[in-house]
């Protein structure tokens, strides 16, 4: 038998479908692997092995069924700011820490209805902020690249639990990057739909204008797969869009001939590693000899990106967090007024960087600072979404290295919340505009890093991402293991 | 160096997003304020004339669902997260008096 757990989720579906092995065979094999490396690398926040295991004893036993399930048995991994029926949802939060919610999110719905199996809520930093992990109220995720390196943020548990083998899938939401910036960094593919492309029901909300549910898998082949499950209208969410749903699978033709790509050289002028640079040029260079067009193009605001983003974001974010008042759900620390009985509840519960995003937020929403900060940004996000309307006139994907550096050492930027926003330069364009952008790993640096090449599409264009991701996939090879990870091997 | 925000103005936006921050909290987010929204400032050079904000991303026609009546969460289970309650209610300190 193969090493189930290193297996791709269409080759578990199609094992478990043929009877080659079963679902609670593969099951076991992932959850072994998490045995012996989830110590290392702490992806979980909590993992359901008896419910795991259970689920999957159940599609063995209705086999006529499960034969017809597109995900039937594949183990997947979901962000725990994904709310799972009668399982904990903590977002990262002390506020959140024994949250029980009494729904699913649909796009969880939909992966379980499909025969997924959830092994367990994946680390996040807390609500979603952040790069690294290191936010999370239950300690970070660990690169399994490099342990004494963060994994990225703010999905990394995801990340990392597709990376060790944990999982051939799981679920993440990207506000500003944080599904594609932990996949390169990590070394997996990272998807961020387009904006209302999968429903947002039963995701904790961060920055509404922003969030989205994406899928992390090992090639673009399994993105697209899971992609097509996920997406599509929802009842339950009126900011998730009725367009059809393509079958993505089939536009992974391999095909790359006359495909435009446009690369906004400016942007990489400073701060680009020099071996992310190399990694990114070959990997447009494979592209090329495949018969794609590369160009320069301009994206003449692309500097205004972090600072249009990190106003908008925290604003949006110091209202959506107003909900945590110790009341209807969540930690309740206890006072004698109302007023402290929130105030209190509110410094003990959210951690550092959630408090420091409400406040700026506040800031840039209060009398006085309203239309400076915030209504200004609104208008270079309005720049910044022209500024790709007019690329994808002359061309089809916009692409740049997912992030400038390849990951970074666990504590290093902690100190520094600037310099964290800083590395998310080239992810807050697509989420600005409200574009499909995605992640696929090209190459790794001179310390063996992983480096990630970033294609940008446009609206509701998921297919060409993955059709190019899955044509530099065949070109590239199978992505080496992380050396962290290979014991169990 | 930039210029940090005022303690009194960290104070004040405290007061607004209902956060009892520590002295220690409150020196700090002075001075991490202060260098982000001086880099935030770089949104200034923009030439907004005529520039209308965006305020969503849409995606199309809004989408809505047929007005019918669907089954809701039972009560119970509704309020079984909530740190505290009475006879099927939210329980919360004194409200009348509070400052």
């Amino acid at each position: 038998m193969p090493d189930l757990h290193a297996l791709s989720a269409r080759e578990v579906r199609d094992g478990v479908a043929r009877g080659h092995f079963s679902a609670v065979d593969v099951c076991q094999s992932c959850l072994a692997r998490i045995d012996a490396l989830e110590a290392s690398v702490h992806a979980f926040i909590s993992i359901d092995r008896t419910g795991a295991i259970a689920r999957a004893e159940t599609l063995d036993r209705r086999t006529a069924k499960t034969r017809e399930l597109p995900l039937a048995g594949v183990p997947v991994v979901i962000k725990d700011n994904l709310c799972t029926a009668g399982t904990k949802t903590t977002a990262g939060s002390r506020i959140l820490g024994d949250f029980v919610p009494p729904y699913d999110a649909t796009s969880v719905a939909r992966l379980t209805a499909a025969g997924a199996i959830v092994l367990g809520k994946a680390n996040c930093d807390e609500f979603a902020m952040g790069s690294s992990t290191e936010h999370s109220a239950f300690g970070p995720s660990r690169n399994p690249w490099d342990t004494t390196r963060a994994p990225g943020g703010s999905s990394g548990g995801s990340a990392v639990a597709v990376a060790a083998g944990f999982a051939p899938l799981a679920l993440g939401s990207d506000t500003g990057g944080s599904i594609r910036q932990p996949a390169a960094f990590c070394g997996v593919v990272g998807l961020k739909p387009t904006y209302g492309r999968v429903s947002r029901y039963g995701l904790i909300a961060f920055a509404s204008s922003f969030d989205q549910v994406g899928p992390f898998a090992r090639s673009a082949a399994d993105a697209a797969l899971v992609l097509g499950i996920m997406a599509g209208a929802d009842p339950a969410d009126s900011t998730c869009a009725s367009h059809a749903v393509p079958r993505y699978e089939a536009a992974l033709t391999g095909d790359v001939r006359g495909l435009k790509i446009g690369v906004p050289r400016a942007m990489l002028e400073h701060g680009v590693d020099s071996d992310v640079a190399a990694c990114f040029e070959s990997a447009l260079d494979a592209l090329r000899e495949r018969g794609a067009a590369v160009r320069d193009i301009q994206l003449p605001h692309g500097r205004y990106g972090i600072p249009v983003y990190y106003l908008l974001a925290t604003a949006e974010a110091s209202a959506n967090l107003a909900r945590y008042d110790g009341v209807r759900y969540g930690f309740r620390a206890e006072s004698t007024t109302l007023t402290g009985m929130y105030e209190r509840t509110r410094d003990e519960g959210f951690g550092a960087e959630v408090k420091r995003r409400i406040m700026l937020g506040t800031y840039a929403l209060s009398a006085g600072y309203y239309d400076a900060f915030y209504r200004r940004a609104q208008q270079g996000r309005t720049l910044i979404r022209r500024d790709y309307d007019e690329a994808f006139d002359a061309v089809d994907i916009v692409a740049l290295p997912t992030t400038p550096t390849a990951a970074f050492k666990l504590g290093e930027r902690l100190d520094d919340p600037l310099q964290m926003y800083l590395a998310d330069v080239f992810t807050v364009g697509a989420p600005l505009a409200g574009l499909p952008a995605l992640s696929v790993p090209c190459g790794v640096t001179g310390e063996r890093l992983p480096v990630g090449l970033q294609l940008i599409g446009r609206s509701f264009d998921e297919e060409t991402l993955l059709r190019t991701a899955d044509a530099y996939e065949r070109v590239r090879g199978a992505m080496p293991l992380p050396g962290a990870s290979s014991p169990s091997r | 160096m930039p210029d940090d925000l005022s303690i009194a103005e960290v104070e004040r936006i405290a007061a607004l997003a209902r956060l009892a921050l520590t002295d220690e909290e409150k020196a700090l987010y002075a001075a991490q304020l202060g260098r982000i929204l001086e880099y935030a400032r770089l949104v200034a050079e923009l030439d907004t004339r005529e520039v209308a904000p965006t305020a969503a991303i849409g995606s199309g026609a809004q989408v809505e669902r047929a007005d019918v009546p669907r089954p809701p969460l039972p009560h119970e289970t509704a309020i079984a997260n909530a740190p505290d309650t009475a006879a099927g209610l939210f329980r919360v300190p004194r409200v009348l008096g509070d400052a």
